[in-house]
Order: structure tokens, then C-alpha cells, then sequence
């Protein structure tokens, strides 16, 4: 670490006049992604009305395979840890759901 | 990791796989999904690997790191838990340290500012950068290699914060939030803590600018924790409050999440149960070959070899490069060196003969650890270190 020299501090300074002197605002991107149906498979309609509060739906598909009691893992860790307000009744088709999304991909994992 | 070498060289074999249209990436993750989008969608921001729009997550891409050692703003990754302003006025905006303190401050950006100035160089690492490459596969942001940069960053020691607020006997942490809040009020605030001893090490500061400019928004605009050596999860963004504690931290960030098994090298055999944690602290020594892609088809001729290397929480002592998939092996130059904490960039020449062959890097920090051959698994998929590939054919 070093403690910077006079010139280098009114440089900064300078800057940090031009770059605070404003509000600092930005617009993100809008995320429209949905779940879809897994074709011949469990419908999306539950996964899209619990899953999409609080993360786009990448969250989810980027996973790799996962076994039955990790998705469950998940859905369970979603209501208990982050508060979640996901209906235990939607469980089944949720799990079933990301169960066959995430089949195909690859070899099934060891645990 | 044989399997995993070989498995790579199965994707890289087939045609087109790794550069699918002009847009997209694959990240060569063992089993997949691989394929990425790169975007140019968030202000400030262009060439990212969108692995997640909402909340923000964006991957540097390896090749960047082959431009110098400073990461550039617009192509450092981005990392968030929960949503987060996206806009801040810097006039209105309030530090505020409390808790086991003899003076509670409310300090604005200006009276910050008063204080002397540092500067430092160093890396931001995400506690699972490289996470889709762990086998068995782990649940959690699908890194690959970029979730990590390296800025010169600016600011002030947060030793001088403390002592202005005066920390109390007793104190045993200090405890760091931003600005971003969870979606559901019940549910776990990012917070995390630093022993005090280490909060006022000197060295942990408090920075408001990166690179010679104000921190982007999705970095952590206005302030952000810099905590060299460490994993980026205690580089708390937006940071608006430093609470001293007089006893351990035991929220959700500190006490249940970001842990790793205690055990020498953070490893453990997949599928073990209820084993003695930690909470994730210090970086790991790691290089990366960031001049040739994986799956590159070469001339045999004397080949140069480049990238980047890191000590972790010390200085990069030693990068060796192999042509051979670590057979034999030879001492790369060293480029510049820019602190202990920052990237440090390698070169080599390598003689290769003709055929498909593995590529690799080694680092050895100034404390003399070497990188292993082999990696290490945790269920957080946390501190990978190993010596990585970059499987090639020499035609
Ligand atoms: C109340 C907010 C909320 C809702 C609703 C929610 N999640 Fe999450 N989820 C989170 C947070 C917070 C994370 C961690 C984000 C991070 O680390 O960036 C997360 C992460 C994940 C991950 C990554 C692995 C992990 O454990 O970190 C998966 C998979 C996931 N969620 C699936 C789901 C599924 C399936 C649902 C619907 C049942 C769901 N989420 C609904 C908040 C939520």
C-alpha cells in the first residue's frame, strides 16, 4: 500500500468532484426469461409463480444436473433461508419440474 | 483431475464447440450448461458472460486478462446477492459506524475524503470463482475462471475510521453492509464481519475509486471494503454501515453461508458429513494461461505462452510452464511487480512436438506454496487451486 503524494491526491480529488457531485444513476437490463414447459413433461406454471421473485430464471437453468434430494435441497433452502413465500403444496411439481429440465444434462452426479 | 482433462479435450474436439455464434461462449463446464451469452447490456460495462441478469452476475472472460494486468472497469465482473440501488446520491449518502464505539459517526463522502488517502493494487476474487469446473458438480453461481479482477483502488484505511469512532475494549469484530437489501424482509441482510485486529491491519480499506475512477455502480458505487489477500465476499459493496461488535458475528453470511471444511487445504471428500467448518478467508495461489485458448490448433514451431498469476495472500515468488501436461517443466519471466496483492503477469517459450497435448501453469507464492496437481472439493465448491489446462493440438 501506498500513501499518496500531494499531486496524486488533487488529481483524485478533482475527480472525485466531477464524479460526485451528481446523483449517479443507471438502468439495468430487463430479464423477461420464463421457465417453459419441458416438452412431453411437468408444465412451468408452478416454477414461474415461485421462482422468479428474486432471481432471473438463469439462477436455475444455468445449474448442472442435480439429483432429486439436491433440488429439494434447493426449494427447502429458498423458503427456510431466504424467505421464499413458496406454497409447500407447489413442491412436487417444482421439484418434478427441475428434475426432468435438468435430465439429459450430462452424467448424473455421484452424490 | 484425468477425468476432467479428458472430458474437456471431448468438448474441444468437437467442431465449432467453443465459439457457437459471434454472442456466445461456451465455458467448457463438465456436463453442462455451458453456453453463455456475452453482453453488452449493463452501463459500463461490455464483452461480460451474463450468467445471471437479476441480480447482476457477470464473468470476465479469460481472454481480457491477457491484455495487462489491470483488469479495466468495463470488463470487471460483477457479483450480487440481493437487488441493489441503481441510483445514489453521493451528497446525501452517509457512512455510518456504530455499535461497540466511543463516538458514533455519520460521515459523508467529503469528510471521508479528509482523511489521508492510500492506494493499492489487488485482487477481487469470488470465494467460487471456477465453480462449474469442480467435480462433482455444485449447486451456486456456474463460474468459470473470471470471477475475478484486479484494480488499483483508492481510498482510506479503515483503521483511521475506527479510530476516529474510537473502538472500545471488548471489541471483538466489525461487522460490514451495504446498500443492498433482501426482497423478503425476513430474510438475511448481506452482512460480514472481519476480527478487529484485521480490520485495523492498515492495510483493509475503504476505497471510492478503482482504476483512477469513481467505482461503477455495479461495483459498489460510492464505497466499497478492500481486503487484500482475502476472497472478494468481504469486499462488501455499497458499504454504508460498520457496526464493532463485542461478540462473534453470528448472522446467516458469516455463520451458515461462505464456510469451508477446517481442514488444511479447505478439501474434502464429496459426500462426507458433518465435518468441523470455517468461514472462507484468505486467497489461494492460482495461475491462468490467457494468451491460447483451450482447443487452439497451433503450428509446431517454438510457441510463446502467457497469463496471469496470483500469490493469494502473498507475492508470486515463481510461475513454471509445461508443453508437456506437466512432464517437464519451465521457469516463465515475470513481468512487472505490482504489490503482493495484484496479478502478475508471465511469459514463456515452449518447444512443443506435434499432437494433442496439455498446456499448463504453476505458481509458487512468496510463502512457498505451490500450486497442486490435483484439486480439492468442498460442498461450497469454494478455494479451487489447482494447476488448470488448456488442452491443445500442435499441427
Ligand atoms: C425470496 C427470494 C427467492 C426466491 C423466491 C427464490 N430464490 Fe433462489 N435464491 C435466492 C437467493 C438470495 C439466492 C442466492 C443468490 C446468490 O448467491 O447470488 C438464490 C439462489 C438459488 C440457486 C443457486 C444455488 C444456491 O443455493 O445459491 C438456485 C438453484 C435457486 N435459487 C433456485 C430457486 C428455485 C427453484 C426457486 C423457487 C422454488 C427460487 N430459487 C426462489 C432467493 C430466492
Amino acid at each position: 500500500m501506498r500513501i499518496l503524494v500531494p499531486a496524486a491526491v488533487l488529481g483524485l480529488s478533482l475527480l472525485s468532484v466531477a464524479g460526485l457531485s451528481a446523483p449517479v444513476a443507471i438502468a439495468l437490463p430487463d430479464d423477461p426469461t420464463e421457465f417453459v414447459d419441458v416438452p412431453g413433461g411437468p408444465a412451468a406454471e408452478a416454477i414461474n409463480n415461485n421462482c422468479r421473485a428474486c432471481h432471473s430464471a438463469s439462477m436455475v437453468l444455468t445449474q448442472p444436473r442435480l439429483t432429486r434430494s439436491e433440488w429439494t435441497a434447493e426449494v427447502v433452502k429458498m423458503r427456510h433461508v431466504y424467505k421464499a413465500p413458496v406454497d409447500p403444496a407447489d413442491d412436487a411439481a417444482i421439484i418434478d419440474w427441475l428434475m426432468a429440465m435438468s435430465e439429459g444434462r450430462g452424467p448424473a452426479p455421484a452424490g | 483431475m484425468l477425468s476432467r482433462r479428458h472430458l474437456l479435450a471431448a468438448v474441444a474436439a468437437l467442431p465449432g464447440a467453443r465459439a457457437l455464434a459471434q454472442d456466445t461462449v461456451d465455458l467448457g463446464l463438465p456436463g453442462g450448461p455451458s453456453k453463455r451469452r456475452l453482453t453488452d447490456d449493463f452501463p459500463g460495462k461490455r464483452g461480460m458472460i451474463l450468467q445471471r441478469n437479476t441480480p447482476a452476475l457477470l464473468e470476465t472472460p479469460l481472454t481480457a486478462f491477457n491484455d495487462g494486468i489491470i483488469t479495466p472497469n468495463d470488463r470487471f465482473f460483477v457479483r450480487w446477492h440481493w437487488p441493489f440501488p441503481t441510483e445514489i446520491d453521493p451528497a446525501r449518502f452517509r457512512l455510518r459506524v456504530d455499535g461497540h464505539v466511543a463516538r458514533p459517526l455519520d460521515l459523508t463522502l467529503a469528510a471521508l475524503k479528509r482523511l489521508p488517502p492510500v492506494e493499492i493494487t489487488a485482487i477481487n476474487q469470488c470465494s467460487g470463482n471456477s465453480r462449474g469446473l469442480f467435480a462433482p458438480r455444485i449447486a451456486g453461481a456456474q463460474w468459470a475462471h473470471g470471477a475475478m479482477g484486479n484494480a488499483r483502488w483508492t481510498g482510506v484505511r479503515l483503521r483511521d475510521v475506527l479510530d476516529r469512532a474510537g473502538v472500545r475494549a471488548g471489541a471483538v469484530q466489525v461487522r460490514f453492509s451495504g446498500l443492498d437489501a433482501p426482497v423478503m424482509d425476513d430474510a438475511p441482510d448481506f452482512q460480514k464481519s472481519l476480527a478487529v485486529d484485521h480490520a485495523r491491519d492498515g492495510e483493509v480499506m475503504i476505497a471510492w475509486a478503482m482504476n483512477g475512477e469513481p467505482l461503477p455502480i455495479l461495483n459498489g458505487f460510492p464505497l466499497r471494503l478492500v481486503v487484500p489477500g482475502w476472497f472478494s465476499t468481504y469486499w462488501v459493496k455499497m458499504l454504508d454501515r460498520i457496526e464493532v461488535l463485542d461478540k462473534p458475528d453470528d448472522n446467516y453470511w458469516m455463520a451458515k453461508a461462505y464456510l469451508v471444511p477446517d481442514t488444511p487445504d479447505g478439501g474434502i471428500p464429496p459426500g462426507t458429513k458433518d465435518f468441523p467448518k470455517r468461514p472462507i478467508s484468505t486467497m489461494v495461489p492460482r495461475a491462468f494461461i490467457t494468451s491460447i485458448a483451450e482447443g487452439a490448433r497451433l503450428p509446431v514451431a517454438p510457441t510463446p505462452v502467457g497469463g496471469i498469476a496470483m500469490g493469494g495472500d502473498s507475492g508470486v515468488a515463481r510461475v513454471e510452464v509445461s508443453g508437456d501436461g506437466g512432464t517437464t517443466w519451465a521457469a516463465a519471466k515475470l513481468g512487472p511487480d505490482a504489490g503482493k496483492y495484484s496479478f502478475r503477469r508471465f511469459d514463456a517459450v515452449i518447444a512443443p512436438a506435434r499432437g494433442p497435448t496439455t498446456l499448463m501453469a504453476r505458481c509458487t507464492n512468496s510463502a512457498g506454496t505451490v500450486q497442486p496437481m490435483t484439486g480439492i472439493w468442498n460442498p461450497g465448491g469454494y478455494l479451487r487451486g489447482q494447476v488448470e489446462t488448456t488442452n491443445v493440438t500442435f499441427v
